[in-house]
């Protein structure tokens, strides 16, 4: 078995507007969805989820808020996982709630 | 007269670790086995002048003066003849004033008891092994019921106490407490001893109940004595002891007169141990003080819900998410199997049957013991068919009759 990192990103982490019930029932799909990977006993290292705020250094000593990277969404945790190739390791990406708000699961293997 | 048997065999029992624990914390532990032969004589010792003479007033008062002068006589002769054949000094030599003090206090007990705790439980010995020499070291178990509770003979335990005594020797490791730094650490491995041997003794497959309830008082017993000491008690080993309590407290309902288990479903509730169920929620309050969660926390925490028969969607959420947790620190796979089990009764049959297909379990019984729960109301036939192969896979033969009997209502 190989390591894979799981990284999701998500357009938004904005909860502010979610009620503790919608709050609750978010909690409960990662849960979930990473206790099924779990089950399988295929979970290596669980990543701390990241706070939404941080800064960001480049070239020439200039650091901003962010965005991190020019893309739309934002990294908001890992997950690194063991699984035999690429291929399995995205099987196990699917269902991942990230994917529910429009995110994206990517899947690198760890060398 | 049987009775008087056993309640004598019990004392023996409960005195055998004490005394082997305090002669062998003031003579070394390189004297544990001399310990338990001067242990064992004052036994025979007691059994033929009570036999004679009746029961003394206080037997245990009694049981430490025969133990103390034949301790102090066998090392007074050691020392003579020590001293004959070697003639410099030794270092046992220096403690000659200590040998006077041996003593058989509830204090010095208490504290020999728990140095041995922690030089057993080392883990320089394996796994196996330290629960053999905690089971007749400290639960002061006769080898064949050791060998019993291990589905073994005694020789093959014999074997394995010997090589664990011999591995105190050779690795020099000394009855004292660990150094304060180092007790957390030891602790864990203390903790995970005590958790072995009281799953030893309540998923044991020998069919004697009296010898299963006796592995899982005494790995309470050690518990609780964890709990008498600061640096020991701490909010992991309460959580332990509560997850003992719960579990211990369904141990009469589980089972009937003839030896079979009695499902948790099934199982008459008013035989659960009230006064347990309340120490175990004690030790769980007490757990919760403290940042740590350890396995022993969750595992108590579920092991407390099912002290509560009435299924309700809180129950079952509250579970699945406990388990999802201990996945995380400690995968099994029947920790794997409960959480899917949580997660039929949470999610519902066809999430549960989408996630249980993954397991792959394909040489665990109780794997397809839930497919075919799960595949129940879906499809009898697949139902059926996982029954089957988990009674051929079942070990037991009060396993594979409970599965019958499965089948048979089916």
């Amino acid at each position: 078995m190989k390591e894979f990192m799981l990284i999701f990103r998500q357009p938004s982490y904005d909860y502010s507007n979610a009620t503790p019930d919608e709050m609750k029932t978010i909690a409960k799909k990662w849960q979930d969805w990473v206790g099924g990977i779990a089950a399988q006993g295929k979970v290596s290292a669980h990543g701390r989820r990241l706070d939404t705020d941080g800064k960001v250094l480049k070239a020439g000593g200039v650091v901003t808020d962010g965005p991190f990277v020019e893309i739309r969404e934002r990294l908001g945790s890992f997950l690194i996982v063991k699984a035999d190739s690429l291929e399995d390791a995205t099987t196990l990406a699917h269902g991942c709630p990230a994917l529910d708000a429009n995110g994206s699961v990517e899947i690198r293997a760890i060398l | 007269m049987e009775t008087g048997h056993a309640s004598l065999k019990q004392l023996f029992q409960q005195e055998f670790s004490k005394m082997v624990a305090v002669i062998s914390h003031m003579y070394g532990l390189e004297h544990i086995e001399t310990a338990e032969d001067i242990v064992s004589e004052t036994f025979l010792t007691a059994t033929e002048s009570w036999n004679e003479k009746g029961l003394p007033a206080n037997p245990t008062a009694w049981l430490y003066m025969v133990a103390k002068q034949k301790t102090l006589y066998h090392f007074r002769r050691n020392k003579i003849y020590e001293q004959k054949v070697m003639p410099e000094l030794t270092a046992r030599e220096e403690k000659s004033a200590e040998m006077d003090d041996l003593s058989f206090s509830p204090q010095q007990i208490k504290d020999s008891q728990l140095q041995m705790l922690f030089a057993i439980c080392n883990p320089a010995i394996a796994s196996e092994a330290q629960i053999g020499l905690a089971l007749r070291i400290l639960c002061g178990f006769g080898i064949d019921e050791i060998a019993e509770a291990f589905l073994s003979n005694k020789e093959t335990i014999n074997k394995r106490l010997f090589r664990a005594k011999e591995k105190l020797r050779t690795e020099n490791i000394k009855m004292e407490l660990p150094p304060e730094h180092e007790i957390v650490n030891r602790l864990d491995n203390v903790l995970h001893i005590i958790y072995l041997l009281f799953s030893e003794g309540y998923y044991s497959q020998t069919q004697n109940q009296i010898l299963q309830k006796d592995l899982c008082i005494e790995a309470l017993r050690l518990g609780l004595m964890l709990t008498e000491y600061n640096k020991t008690n701490l909010p992991k080993t309460n959580a332990l002891i509560a997850l003992m309590c719960f579990h211990a407290s369904r141990f009469n309902a589980r089972q009937t007169n003839d030896d079979t288990m009695v499902l948790y479903e099934e199982q008459n509730e008013t035989l659960w141990d009230k006064a347990l169920i309340n120490q175990g929620q004690h030790f769980l309050a007490l757990s919760a003080a403290g940042d740590e969660v350890s396995s022993y926390h969750l595992e108590a925490r579920i092991a407390y819900w099912h002290c509560i028969k009435e299924d309700t969607p809180e129950k079952w959420e509250d579970i699945l998410q406990l388990y999802n947790e201990l996945l995380m620190i400690n995968y099994s796979p029947s920790v794997a199997l409960n959480r899917t089990f949580a997660l039929y009764k949470a999610n519902g049959q066809q999430a549960a049957l989408i996630e249980a297909e993954k397991l792959k379990l394909e040489n665990n019984h109780f794997y397809f013991l839930l497919l075919g729960e799960l595949y129940k109301n879906i499809d009898p036939k697949k139902a059926m068919a996982n029954l089957q192969r988990a009674y051929d896979l079942a070990k037991t033969q009060a396993e594979k009759q409970g599965i019958k009997r499965m089948m048979e209502r089916f």
